[in-house]
């Protein structure tokens, strides 16, 4: 099936492609650079739209104006292309599961190559490093470093400093020196490159790449410590690798003999110019955006725009400044993370999130993709066997070396030492990728005579590292059981430990009386929360600071998540309203608030329509903000949790229990009364309130009343409602809030043990609903005075266990069945406390 | 009272406690120069108030239960000194609990496990929460301890919620307390040898 659908989409895919570019052709010879696209023969393409017009004699109604689109159609054409092939691959899990996304995306690019090179006779679409610096990477970074562990990055900081820097630099240098050993010993032929050419080489090849780690290990969950380790490196390195790349670039234009030490040691103080001041311009920007984030109470809509135009100008004004554009972005997501997240709406965080995520994985396919385009290209194709083979197995000879040597004194400092197999790994890990490419097409032709076969060599050791690497990668972890993550599911006692240790290191290191790590961590942590977040953070946000509490509201958010979801599946949220306004009740406490919220969600959530004395519009979309809304209130979360406990249990314990044409399984003579009591007491009620309210024109009741009706499906909305309306009252009056919880206090004993008596709330609601079709059915004959009314109520009762299947035509079976079964005692006196209500 | 707390460390002592707890000389000799200068009244022993003279454990939320921590209160039965003060020894022991596990100790056989072992560790950790010593968490422990080290800007009532979902997500028995047992199965995929190691100085 799978496979079906994969050949179809090649050949959809494959038609697509080949009419676009026959189109192009027979349009006019454009020479089109990379993947955006420029005209960079605009002049061409200027003139025959001259003569286009010229030729013109009328007013044309349709006129086929290709070139006046040319560039962005492309361009967007390109990216759907890139995401139809990672949809494509993303469908065939059985194959990603064992050969990476990247690899398969590279192979998704040779495809395309092939073609476009087969239609062309030319390779015109390239990943020019314009493109692929300025519009592809910047994303990729902002994401890694928005969502980056920051006290994980941290702890290990110095041992990635020391693997990105002088890892970096024993890669570039023995790279250099080995192949220029090797040319001097006649092993490559006869080829025109001197030493320091070696060494630009050697520094481009050097740097591991971040996307490519990314995409690799990103699938292969190896544990946290040896993920920063090879991440983090992959980023930080990059501050390196351009200065490496730029000093030499520098050496060879002025040439050999005019390099003295005083060149030299500019090389070295321009390293950590580069590398700290790119850092300090991102730092910058972080704390620039999360100050900017805490003023914008009032238009929240802009909040993510501003992430990622800062992000993005910190990365500019870091390669204006020529400093490590890299470092910056990825220090400006650091560093604004915390802030931002607690500045911001909650809905701008998720925003955040997904936007950066999206963009972030759009230009990674883009990139492997154009690695792959990349290669359909004869020109760069220049072999010398020996020097890509030696490159190769320098590159992962001298990775391999310097790993295990660095982690070899690294390990007598760390707490806990790198493994064996975790080098191994970290060795292995060392892809290179989009950079280095982008580095290499970079190379001026004027001064390296054999640029085409480094640019070739950088592709094969960069499909080598990804694609072979990339395969392999996941059995190698498997074999050498590396330490894989531990899917950790939050829970609050975890991070209180978590916490308790902290406290504890930081008091043992002060009994013992030293200063060390959590020392200095327990004087920053102490500096932020005093400093930093007082001037960073919105004074709401501080007081919310909390971990152990953040992890509270998190898990409730996910059971609020949950119960919507079961709802849902049940048709209404019905049984959480009613479970809760019981709480409440007994609680006395005032959550009126979220009862609110939960009622407008139960309504819009059985309806999906606006209601007339909604103030909020009920798409279902917002429901998701309501109940964030409705949790991040103090009072309710109180509320909720009881809820929680109130509602779980018994969903775990019965949810095998529930069939919707199984719901007479436990209905014995006791609950069947209590339904029924329960019922005819709402009943009454809504009379008598009907009754002594003052009417509203007929027509208007009428009306609002048939409105209520199919908006809302539960009964006590519905109830609400009427007594709302009926009464002359606005929307937000005290009836309105408080009938969710009069109906219930009186069979609170009743529902309270629901465990005892094994049926989940919504079970017991979906019968109760059921006997109150009955009850409705019969209480048509009883209370003749609103006879329509009733006969409204029982569909839609009903319905609140499936609200999709809600039809008016089924419910006459149903409402047979339910008074058949029935026998309903005679109703029972009201208690007097509902009248103090109503 | 004076002259022994004046005398220098014997190296048979060195050697025991070197055994005792796997600190090496070095460390032993370090941290008995520490104990004596923390050592106000001069008596070879350390008291509370001796605890409580250090200006850092003022500002640590968890500083009262990590010095109540020094002081053997019945688990362990050694009690040469009343609980009012810890020697030599006993400091040196709890501090074992903080030496990071290296790597010839992980294959020791279990029955003399050290006491820088996870499950040490956890216990140590446990006790920190567990004040009556009944090997249970009980949800007023928990409170205690959540008021201590949460800010103060949540309610009674919310700490309450926390306490009682916290105990909920662990407690498997139904006992509505936390038990070692649950308490080790909650904290399973923490890297506990990693963040309850110290690196004690040479």
């Amino acid at each position: 099936m799978l496979r079906c659908g994969y050949a179809l989409f090649w050949l959809l895919e494959s038609v697509l492609l080949i009419c676009v570019v026959s189109s192009v052709k027979g349009e006019a010879v454009v020479t089109r650079e990379g993947s955006h696209l420029k005209l960079s023969e605009s002049s061409h393409s200027n003139e025959s739209q001259h003569g286009h017009s010229s030729n013109i004699t009328g007013i044309p109604i349709i006129s086929f104006k290709w070139h006046h689109v040319e560039t962005p159609y492309l361009v967007a054409f390109w990216v759907l292309v890139s995401f139809l092939g990672k949809l494509v691959i993303e469908a065939n899990h059985h194959v990603t599961s064992v050969i990476p996304e990247s690899a398969l995306l590279i192979c998704f690019g040779f495809i395309l190559g092939g073609m476009i090179w087969a239609a062309d006779k030319v390779q015109t679409f390239r990943l020019t490093p314009t493109v692929f610096f300025f519009y592809l990477l910047p994303q990729v970074i902002l994401d890694a470093g928005y969502h980056m562990p920051n006290k994980l990055f941290f702890t290990n900081l110095g041992g990635i400093l020391v693997h990105a820097v002088i890892g970096t630099c024993w890669n570039a240098a023995s790279l250099g020196l080995s192949l220029w050993g090797c040319q001097m010993g006649g092993a490559m032929g006869d080829l025109d490159i001197g030493l320091l050419q070696y060494l630009l080489f050697g520094s481009l090849m050097a740097a591991v790449d971040p996307v490519a780690v990314i995409a690799v290990f990103e699938q292969v969950h190896v544990n946290d410590v040896l993920f920063i380790m090879v991440f983090g490196e992959s980023l930080l390195n990059d501050g390196v690798t351009v200065v490496l790349f730029n000093v030499f670039d520098a050496f060879v234009s002025l040439g050999g003999p005019k390099i003295d030490a005083a060149e030299i040691i500019k090389g070295i103080v321009s390293f950590f110019v580069v590398a700290f001041g790119g850092s300090l311009v991102g730092l910058v920007f972080g704390l620039l955006i999360s100050l900017l984030t805490r003023c914008t109470k009032n238009i929240q809509i802009i909040e993510p725009g501003f992430i990622f135009v800062l992000g993005y100008l910190s990365y500019l004004t870091a390669e204006m400044l020529s400093l490590s554009a890299i470092l910056s972005i990825v220090f400006c997501g650091m560093c604004c993370q915390k802030y931002i997240n607690a500045n911001m709406d909650e809905n701008s965080v998720q925003t955040v999130r997904y936007a950066m995520k999206a963009f972030a994985n759009g230009s990674e396919t883009i990139i492997f993709v154009f690695l792959g385009i990349s290669a359909i290209d004869k020109v760069i194709w220049v072999w010398n066997t020996g020097f890509i083979l030696l490159t190769l197995l320098f590159v992962l000879v001298y990775r391999f070396i310097g790993v295990f040597f660095l982690t070899w004194i690294l390990n007598r400092y760390r707490l806990v030492p790198l493994e064996f197999v975790d080098q191994v790994i970290m060795s292995y890990g060392g892809l290179r990728g989009a950079v280095a490419y982008g580095l290499a097409v970079m190379l001026d032709e004027n001064k390296i005579k054999e640029k085409n076969l480094m640019v070739c060599t950088t592709l094969i050791v960069v499909y080598f590292t990804v694609i072979l690497q990339g395969i392999t990668m996941k059995p190698l972890v498997m074999w050498l059981k590396v330490k894989r993550a531990a899917v950790t599911e939050v829970s609050l006692l975890e991070k209180l430990t978590n916490k308790m240790f902290n406290h504890t290191l930081v008091a043992i290191e002060d009994i013992s009386g030293q200063i060390g790590h959590n020392y200095m961590r327990s004087k920053w942590k102490y500096f932020e929360e005093n400093w930093m977040s007082w001037i960073l953070m919105k004074p709401s946000a501080r007081k919310k600071q909390d971990q152990v509490f953040d992890v509270f509201h998190q898990l409730n958010l996910k059971d609020a998540m949950e119960y919507v979801t079961e709802g849902e599946r049940r048709g209404s949220l019905e049984f959480v309203r009613n479970e809760n306004s019981i709480i409440d009740f007994k609680k006395k406490s005032e959550s009126e608030s979220f009862d609110i919220n939960n009622a407008n969600m139960s309504n819009d959530h059985g309806a999906m329509s606006t209601t007339s004395r909604d103030p909020i519009p009920s798409v279902s979309l917002e429901m998701h903000e309501q109940i964030m809304k409705a949790v991040r209130e103090a009072e309710a979360i109180n509320a909720h949790h009881l809820l929680d406990q109130h509602l779980y249990k018994s969903r775990k314990q019965h949810r095998h229990r529930f069939s919707r044409s199984h719901f007479d399984i436990n209905r014995d003579e006791k609950e069947v009364q209590e339904i029924f009591q329960r019922t005819m007491r709402n009943r009454m009620k809504s009379f008598t309130s009907a009754k002594m309210g003052v009417k509203p024109p007929k027509t208007i009741v009428k009306h609002t009343q048939k409105e209520q009706q199919q908006k809302m499906p539960n009964g006590k909305s519905m109830d609400k409602a009427k007594t709302s309306y009926s009464g002359d009252e606005g929307p937000n009056s005290v009836s309105f809030v408080h009938p969710a919880g009069i109906e219930n206090p009186a069979f609170m004993p009743d529902l309270d043990p629901m465990d005892l008596l094994q049926i989940p709330p919504w079970l017991g609601e979906s019968e109760l609903d059921s006997s109150m079709v009955a009850l409705s059915h019969r209480a048509q004959v009883d209370l003749p005075r609103t006879p329509s009314n009733l006969r409204r109520l029982a569909p839609l009762r009903i319905s609140t266990r499936s609200t999709a299947s809600f039809t008016l035509e089924n419910i006459p079976d149903t409402q047979q069945m339910d008074s058949d079964q029935l026998q309903p005692p005679p109703p029972p006196p009201r208690p007097p406390r509902d009248d103090g209500y109503v | 009272m004076g002259s022994r707390a004046s005398r220098l460390l014997r190296e048979e002592e060195i050697e025991e406690i070197k055994k005792e707890t796997g600190f090496s000389h070095s460390q032993i000799t370090r941290l008995y120069s520490r104990f004596t200068s923390l050592d106000k009244g001069e008596n070879g022993t350390l008291s509370r108030e001796d605890f409580q003279r250090i200006p850092e454990l003022a500002i640590n939320p968890l500083g009262d239960r990590i010095i109540n921590a020094f002081f053997p209160e019945g688990y362990f039965v050694l009690v040469i000194f009343r609980e009012d003060q810890v020697n030599f020894r006993g400091f040196m022991r709890t501090l074992a609990h903080f030496r990071p596990i290296e790597d010839n100790e992980k294959n020791k056989n279990p029955a003399t496990e050290p006491l820088n072992s996870r499950t040490n560790k956890l216990l140590f950790a446990f006790r920190l929460y567990d004040l009556d010593r009944d090997d249970k968490i009980s949800r007023d422990e928990l409170l205690q301890v959540l008021r201590m080290m949460v800010g103060v800007n949540i309610s009674d009532e919310q700490l309450g919620s926390i306490a009682d979902r916290t105990i909920q997500e662990a407690d498997t028995n139904g006992d509505s307390c936390i038990s070692f047992n649950e308490f080790i199965k909650v904290l399973e995929k923490v890297d506990v040898e990693q963040k309850m190691s110290i690196r004690f100085l040479h």
